[in-house]
């Protein structure tokens, strides 16, 4: 549980101030960049000057693409890994390593665009506590970042539940729930591998910002399906003890 | 009315009215962690992540192809110039929102090239700067290989590969589509 979060290794090596930059794109191959190519002269532009550097970052804010296309490369993704993994937890974690890098970016957009946006009414109006968008410190008001504005960016809508674990074992437990995950939609898992939960993928981006908040934490999809919502998914967030050592401190310092 | 207005049209009408959408943003990522991913496994062989990423968007197209006939419900094109704009102006359209321009064909009107303004699939993307991925790694190759599965679904097969793409410092982002024949129907076995 004390082990350093996965992304102290990546933040090391982002260079040239990529914002939510290069999409996950650049998470292993930039690894040798900083070794190897100190001397070379760097990557060639257009000389139109297309780059990620000369387009708005909200540009692609309201777009919108073909939920099939998604649905075609998810479902690509899932078998390409499919054939690299050995059984069903192998596969959830190989999705959850494709999810986690998109989380730290997604992290960076979100905050860039509560920040610039004047109203900011997106995160107010969903988070109970009237915190300025900034950074969260405290796990509740990360929860409801997850909850509210990271599910609107990706599913245009709130996710359905967030609850804290009962049992007095394990405070360090919360759930999200999504009623209907997109990512499954077009996933039928067949019968001898019904623990699979593809959305596993999506609870790599919560752990990826759990992470680059600097909360670390497990994050794991399980099926609790309802007769009203067969696909109903829970995401559990665990977090490590250095994260709940922290939020004592933080609580009895007053920090909301 | 030319070919291509006319599937310009339907292409449009077709994305505002048939087409379940999502958030951008999500496609966008996901398929940059895939390419992260092939880029990863196999240890920086560009050759060999272009080669998967083709093999993954053949899988796609030839499911693809069921989608885009049902929602478009165009029928047979009369030849492959028309086969070009119904690619371009009807199909990308409902798939990825855009619509590349169809241009330089051989006088054959065999081979034509698509170049794309944009390109959804590499938004926010940068290649790594190792010296090598600007000259190896053709990023949206995926596209490539739907092209090829879609296709030869409706009986052409072709041959598609980029030629530039802004990502590697090329002015335009353009793929050169080549039909190779078109395939004869083989009648199933007399039943009787």
């Amino acid at each position: 549980m004390t082990q350093p979060a996965r992304h102290a290794a990546m933040l090391s090596i982002s260079n040239s101030g990529s914002n939510l930059a290069a999409a996950a794109e650049k998470q292993q191959p930039a690894q040798h960049l900083h070794t190897q190519s100190q001397s070379s002269q760097g990557l060639r532009v257009p000389s139109n000057r297309k780059t990620i550097y000369d387009r708005h970052l909200n540009r692609s804010r309201n777009a919108e693409l073909s939920r099939a296309s998604f649905a075609f490369l998810f479902a690509e993704m899932v078998t390409y890994a499919q054939r690299r993994v050995t059984g069903i937890q192998d596969l959830e974690k190989r999705l959850n390593e494709q999810g986690y890098p998109l989380g730290l970016r997604l992290l960076d957009l979100l905050f860039y665009r509560t920040m610039s946006s004047s109203t900011s009414s997106s995160l107010s109006s969903s988070s109970t506590s009237a915190s300025p968008p900034n950074r969260p410190l405290r796990i509740l008001p990360l929860l409801h970042l997850i909850h509210g504005p990271l599910w609107r960016l990706l599913f245009n809508r709130p996710a359905d539940a967030l609850e804290h674990s009962v049992s007095p074992e394990t405070p360090n437990e919360y759930m999200i729930t999504d009623n209907d995950p997109l990512v499954n939609t077009y996933i039928s898992v067949p019968k001898e591998m019904s623990m699979l939960n593809c959305a596993a993928f999506v609870a790599g981006i919560i752990e990826g910002v759990c992470d680059g908040c600097g909360f670390e934490a497990k994050v794991t999809a399980h099926n609790q399906p309802t007769e009203m919502w067969p696909g109903r998914t829970i995401f559990l967030l665990r977090f490590g003890e250095s994260v709940m050592e922290r939020e004592k401190v933080l609580e009895r310092a007053g920090v909301k | 009315m030319s070919s291509a207005t006319k599937a310009s049209r339907i292409g449009e009408e077709l994305w505002k009215t048939r087409v379940d959408k999502v958030n951008a943003e999500l496609v966008t990522l996901t398929y940059g962690t895939i390419v992260a991913q092939l880029c990863q496994d196999y240890d920086g062989n560009y050759q060999d992540v272009n080669k998967q990423l083709e093999k993954m968007g053949y899988n796609i197209g030839m499911r693809l192809i069921e989608d885009f006939l049902a929602k478009s419900n165009v029928g047979r094109c009369a030849n492959f110039r028309e086969t070009a704009d119904m690619i371009a102006k009807v199909g990308f359209r409902i798939f990825l929102n855009i619509a590349p321009t169809v241009t330089n064909w051989t006088s054959d009107n065999n081979q034509f090239s698509l170049v794309f303004d944009e390109n959804p699939l590499a938004d926010f993307v940068e290649l790594p700067d190792d010296g090598r991925a600007q000259d190896e790694l053709w990023f949206s190759n995926i596209l490539c290989g739907v092209l090829r599965g879609a296709l030869e679904m409706v009986q052409m097969q072709i041959e598609a590969h980029f030629v530039s793409d802004v990502l590697r410092g090329d002015d335009t982002t353009e793929m050169r589509v080549s039909l190779v024949r078109y395939i004869e129907d083989e009648m199933p076995p007399d039943e009787e």
